[in-house]
């Protein structure tokens, strides 16, 4: 037990002083919050406006919406709480601070992901939740065990999944100067995909977010088999079950690009 | 594992593919390195830019991969044994800090302790030491921006040394520090040597540095160690000449003593100067014996009133071994 507390010492050291520093400046730390809060809430208000001049949108009406919208917005917005600054590797990579990263015996990725954390940004988990919840209750979602073991892994899967992209877009880094663009594309592209129903997907956007990046597995499957609704015909309502292999699969495609991407710094070939 | 040999490579070589529009090519940083630095050495590695000293070093700490040849660190392959590595080096990179800037200087030992993964008894008394002998009570709470660079540089000095490395690597620690902090900064690390045995290995553009710090040097030049011995070894197989700065009583016109090469002067008026330079090779000749010849021309109702030597520079004298090598 010493000994993991010896390991995890670092990174709490590291995590611990952000949260001080973040804190220690409160009203900039509350402005911070209040417009983080206030994005979600757009986000939200979006799809209601939406919903003005339509009833269903690829199947689901707005109550289903709001569910699809509480689940990925919630675990997207915990991934972005603790793996969203990878996105600072392109100033860590231009400023040449990365390189102090390798004169300390932590993994490299482990001390990235460590060595910041926004807490602002669990103001956009909140509105998640609260959407999560209305959700819920607007659906009459029934509190069978099946379901609450759905919800559950539906989030911890989609948190795993978003944390995923964020480590493959810092992968990716790697290759492309001011690339951060290109792969927000895919990061937060996902996650507005991941608040929609996958059923209005044209064909390209189901390959990539379907299934290269499992955003379909987040929130609109899950939400498809709690509420058993049929979701398409390349798409079975039962999916929603399989989230964490989706979010098995997204790890294994981030660690790959992240892999490449620290290869491809060292320049050992890749 | 005191003693040994701290760094050691063999035919080191690294290449960078750098696009140019369409087309890639390949540059080489660093051709063939052969060089070895035993415990408790200390080594000046210099060069012009671009002669590969970073590249060695990074390749030194596992940071880059080599294209070719063979690397040990400490005992260690730095890449593939990197975090075992980053136990026995400390490593202060000239303009990347390895502090966080918003915190107070003693928040970032702190962490760094954790990092190292320091007792609370071993973090204590180090942090004591090192404080007590770089200086840095004054400003421990004061957070890491608000620093002068020269109490950041001694921050990162202390930042890299709390581990108590076997090997400390810097790159150009003294570039822009003013007279008082580069003084400060050599004593302290003349003193860890001495108390510490730590071996150093730095990159400079500073003879000072040199001169006062390493025992030896290694000069290398397009990618491959061109010379390995002591600074006076070096300044004497180039030739590099030592210049006489000398302020007078009274403004003489500019100075000709046999054995010297006049290098300007500076105060007075029509031709004639208080201050001026002679350049000698101390080889062909002595301080002494100039200034001797040149009390004797000023006679008896001038005088020098002051006098300073100045060292060739590492510049100076990396410019001429290239030269001669060209």
């Amino acid at each position: 037990m010493g000994d993991r507390t010896a390991v995890l010492a670092p990174y709490r050291a590291v995590l611990a002083s952000r949260v001080r520093a973040q804190r220690s400046h409160r009203a900039s730390f509350r402005l911070d919050l209040g417009s983080s809060m206030l994005v979600g809430v757009v986000e939200l208000a979006e799809i209601a406006v939406l919903f003005l001049t339509v009833d269903r949108l690829g199947g689901l009406d707005l109550a289903a919406i709001v569910l699809v919208f509480g689940i990925a917005d919630l675990s997207f917005s915990l991934a972005d709480t603790v793996f969203g600054h990878c996105d600072n590797l392109p100033t860590y990579l231009k400023a040449g601070t990365l390189d102090v990263f390798y004169l300390r015996p932590q993994p490299l990725l482990a001390q990235l992901v460590t060595s910041d954390i926004s807490l602002r940004r669990l103001a956009r988990a909140f509105v998640g939740l609260v959407a999560l919840v209305a959700g819920l209750v607007v659906n009459d979602v029934a509190w069978s065990l099946g379901n609450v073991a759905l919800l559950v892994l539906a989030v911890l899967s989609g948190i795993a999944t978003f944390s995923a992209m964020f480590v493959w877009a810092g992968g990716m880094q790697f290759f492309l100067v001011d690339g951060y663009e290109a792969t927000n594309a895919f990061v937060y592209g996902g996650r507005y995909a991941a608040t929609q129903p996958a059923s209005v997907w044209g064909r390209p956007l189901v390959v990539v977010f379907g299934f290269f990046f499992p955003m379909a597995f987040t929130a609109y499957l899950p939400a498809l088999t709690m509420l058993g609704l049929p979701g398409g015909d390349w798409l079975p309502g039962w999916l929603g079950w399989l989230a964490p292999v989706a979010a098995v699969w997204a790890w294994v495609l981030a660690l790959a690009g992240w892999r490449i991407g620290v290869r491809h710094y060292q320049g050992g070939g890749g | 594992m005191s003693g040994g040999t701290i760094i050691e490579t063999e035919g080191l070589g690294r290449d960078f593919r750098v696009r140019e529009g369409m087309r890639r090519r390949t540059v080489v940083a660093l051709d063939a390195l052969d060089m070895r630095v035993e415990a408790g050495e200390a080594v000046g590695y210099i060069g012009a830019n671009g002669a590969g000293k970073s590249t060695t070093i990074k390749m030194l700490c596992g940071i880059l991969v080599p294209t070719r040849g063979r690397v040990v660190t400490c005992g260690l392959r730095p890449v593939p044994d990197r975090r075992r590595l980053a136990r026995e080096i400390g490593v202060v990179f000239g303009q990347r800090s390895q502090l966080w800037w918003d915190l107070p200087t003693q928040e970032s030992f702190r962490i760094l302790a954790a990092v190292h993964g320091l007792s609370p008894e071993q973090e204590r008394g180090r942090t004591a030491e090192l404080v007590e002998r770089l200086e840095l009570g004054e400003f421990l709470t004061v957070p890491v921006r608000q620093l002068s660079l020269g109490q950041r540089m001694r921050a990162e000095v202390a930042a890299a040394l709390l581990h108590s490395p076997r090997l400390l690597v810097l790159d150009e620690p003294t570039i822009g520090l003013d007279v008082l902090s580069k003084q400060r900064l050599r004593e302290f690390l003349v003193a860890e040597r001495r108390e510490h045995g730590t071996t150093l290995l730095l990159t400079t553009h500073d003879m000072g540095d040199v001169e006062r710090l390493c025992d030896r040097v290694l000069l290398v030049d397009r990618g491959a160690l061109v010379y390995s011995g002591t600074l006076a070894g070096l300044s004497r197989t180039v030739g590099a000449e030592r210049v006489m700065v000398l302020d007078l009583a009274e403004p003489v016109p500019p100075l000709e003593v046999a054995g010297t090469t006049h290098r300007g002067s500076e105060g007075g008026s029509e031709g004639r100067s208080l201050r001026q330079r002679l350049a000698f090779d101390p080889e062909a000749t002595t301080a002494a014996r100039v200034l001797a010849a040149v009390t004797e021309q000023l006679g008896d109702d001038n005088e020098v009133l002051d006098l300073a030597i100045e060292e060739p520079d590492v510049e100076d004298v990396v410019r001429r071994v290239y030269a001669a090598r060209r």
